[in-house]
């Protein structure tokens, strides 16, 4: 967890005077780092070893059992009259894809803002972005009729953009700036504004209701390639801006007073990582829907063994939230075989207990 | 207790107020009526048709809206004063969520009617606070926990009540997400009464505990030289408060920000450091009877008039926002 480096007393929403700890810093002895850098490896190793794995039973697992000489056929010599090739081709395929692009960007871009709020409540759900992205979409749906998912892109990213600055400049407002508690409180408000405007949009029109009650629980079945085709260019693009941020989030994870005197322009930081958690969310948003705790969870569970050097924290990330809506949309196929459950509902149900833990765990200070 | 002239006068204020939105909203509509018939038709006198429409169509739903939105406005004023936070509300620790899943479990599995919906909703957000509540405890149940475990506990519930509309087919689907925003549509005289026995039996409790939740908000080791018991205390007033708004859902579904947001106006127009809690009440009935107003007449459709709390709540909530971390 990263505390507020300053280490001065601040106040949370209530006007409580919080004293907040000092940052640890870890000495990076020789011995340490050494012993430490064999087991990073295997680590990385085991993650990616993972991905892979789910990657494959992604696409071998279904109502429908394709065996894997079958999958493999699909994959690399396609023929158009197998039914069992075309599910493949298809339906898991970009399933599996958009699956992989997704996680990487809703887990990313919680490893971004909790890093650039100094927040470990943060994630994309939590502080409104994906909402902002959700209202956008519903608008466009109810109001001028939108009706393919590759077309919502725009107006996720539109939402996705605009939410991640009002909720910031609500909550910086004043003497403490953006506190843990003030970036939630205002994510949460701003989310069930937005979620109230957005269904009463939806509650006037039954065929927009009817359009969006599935989007709006987060899914990635029966997308298509063309929906892959139209985000992957923007959340690979956020990927890259990601990892070329986790040097300036180190220096920003020090609290902008020392980082600033350190030389690190904290400014040109907080402004990249909006480019790129809009860019990451808003795409995954459009094409899936807003699926929350995924941002949460992952950038957590790695700061178990990665510490807290952003680029490591940002690189397991990227191998282990995929693995997570993978794994997530794989459970979701099988708990009602042969029906399905969204993969927005399992991670809410994988990551609500998540955060019910880090609140009975930590206490409110040290947030 | 010193003598609060600008509380009284605060509340006075209010009832007027009140008193004027309930004109207007029983002589407007399809069929308008002037004030002058409308006082008439109250006093037993007028015309038999017009004092059917004012008595028997508008004025039940209209006495709704102001128990329920006092009834809000003091739930919301004592989530307020034990998180001792102005963003503290049932909604938030979860209750709505519940709510909603229970009344989406009657009406959708076993397609029942209002009042096995109101069971179903009371039964559900009952279970969800108390989950909050227990999770949240440790030590004592802390403020802070209890919001964020309360958002992650909606964000489970929302999620299954998101799956449970999918699968419903589409009118079922509609009709509960109508309930789900919460909606004083159809409400007759039938479903007052109910309302009006359970307030009575709320409001001496509250009354009586008023004084020590004044102490409380000193804090917890404060108000033990005073011989109160923090703990159980919490415990009580945290019951009050959900009974109030479990009252309140269960007659008319999930109305957010409602109990957000009249303590917090209540507080400013008062200009007292703390939550007060008739004025609360005044002004939850006072938003709520002028939402509701607006929700039946401003768009020619009538709306549920959670749409409308919705909306306004939450602008008032950013504002509140920024307000709070100018000072």
């Amino acid at each position: 967890m990263i505390a507020d480096a300053r280490g001065h007393a601040h106040a949370d929403a209530a006007g409580n005077a919080v004293p907040t700890r000092p940052v640890k810093i870890r000495p990076t002895g020789h011995g340490g780092a050494r012993r430490s850098r064999a087991w990073r490896l295997a680590l990385l190793g085991l993650a990616a070893a993972t991905l892979v794995f789910l990657c494959l039973a992604s696409l071998l697992l279904g109502a429908r059992h394709v065996a894997l000489p079958t999958v493999v056929d699909a994959l690399f010599s396609y023929d158009a009259t197998s039914a069992e090739h075309i599910i493949i081709r298809d339906y898991r395929l970009p399933r599996t894809l958009l699956a992989l692009l997704c996680g990487a960007a809703f887990g990313v871009s919680g490893a971004l803002i909790q890093a650039a709020t100094r927040n470990p409540l943060a994630d994309p759900g939590i502080l409104g972005v994906n909402a902002g992205a959700a209202f956008f979409v519903t608008l466009a749906v109810g109001m001028f009729g939108v009706h393919a998912i590759e077309s919502y892109l725009w107006f996720a990213l539109a939402g996705a953009i605009s939410v991640t600055l009002l909720v910031y400049a609500a909550a910086s407002q004043g003497r403490d700036g953006a506190t843990p508690l003030r970036l939630v409180l205002s994510g949460v408000a701003l989310s069930a504004v937005l979620g109230g405007i957005a269904s009463s949009v939806m509650l006037l029109d039954p065929q927009t209701f009817d359009a969006l009650r599935s989007w709006s629980i987060g899914s990635v079945a029966g997308r298509g390639m063309a929906v892959v085709r139209a985000v992957a260019p923007f959340i690979i693009c956020g990927l890259v801006l990601a990892l070329g941020m986790a040097r300036p989030l180190d220096a920003l994870a020090l609290g902008d007073d020392l980082s600033r005197s350190l030389g690190a322009d904290v400014i040109r930081t907080r402004f990249l990582v909006v480019i790129a958690v809009t860019l990451l969310s808003g795409a995954a948003t459009a094409a899936a829907g807003p699926i929350g705790f995924v941002g949460l969870m992952v950038p957590h569970a790695v700061r178990w063994f990665s510490g807290p050097d952003q680029r490591r924290i940002i690189a397991y990330t990227l191998l282990c939230a995929p693995s997570l809506l993978l794994l997530a949309d794989i459970v979701g196929r099988l708990v009602l075989f042969p029906s399905e459950l969204e993969v927005g509902i399992v991670t809410a149900f994988i990551g609500a207990p998540v955060l019910i833990l880090l609140a009975r765990r930590t206490k409110a200070r040290g947030l | 207790m010193r003598f609060d002239l600008r509380g009284l006068a605060v509340s006075a204020v209010l009832l007027l107020l009140i008193a004027v939105a309930g004109a207007v909203s029983l002589s407007s509509g399809k069929f308008p009526i002037p004030p002058a018939d409308v006082m008439r038709a109250l006093l037993g006198g007028a015309d038999e048709n017009i004092r059917m429409v004012v008595t028997e169509w508008r004025l039940p739903r209209l006495l709704l809206a102001c128990l329920l939105g006092g009834a809000l406005g003091l739930s919301g004023a004592i989530f307020q004063s034990l998180t001792r936070n102005p963003l503290g509300s049932p909604d938030i620790i979860g209750f709505s969520a519940g709510s909603y899943t229970g009344a989406l479990i009657v009406i959708l599995l076993f397609s029942g009617g209002y009042y096995q919906t109101a069971g179903g909703a009371l039964a559900g957000g009952i279970a969800t606070a108390a989950c909050v509540y227990l999770l949240a405890y440790r030590r004592g149940a802390q403020g802070f926990r209890l919001i964020v475990i309360g958002i992650g506990m909606s964000a489970m519930l929302g999620a299954f009540n998101a799956w449970m509309v999918r699968q419903a087919d589409l009118p079922a689907a509609m009709s509960a997400a109508i309930w789900g925003a919460g909606s004083l549509n159809g409400l007759s005289f039938e479903q007052v009464f109910p309302v009006v026995a359970m307030l009575v039996f709320i409001t001496p409790i509250l009354g009586a505990l008023s004084r020590p939740l004044r102490q409380l908000e000193l804090g917890d080791d404060a108000a033990r030289t005073s011989g109160i018991n923090a703990t159980r205390l919490r415990l009580m007033l945290m019951i009050l408060g959900v009974a109030l708004t479990a009252l309140a859902t269960a007659a008319a579904g999930p109305i957010s920000f409602i109990s957000l947001a009249a303590p917090q106006i209540a507080r400013r127009v008062t200009r007292k450091a703390g939550v007060d809690l008739i004025p609360s009440a005044l002004m939850g009935a006072l938003l709520l009877a002028v939402a509701d107003w607006v929700a039946q007449h401003a768009f020619g459709v009538q709306l549920p008039v959670g749409v409308m709390t919705v909306s306004i709540g939450g602008f008032y909530f950013l504002w509140l926002l920024i307000r709070e971390a100018r000072r």
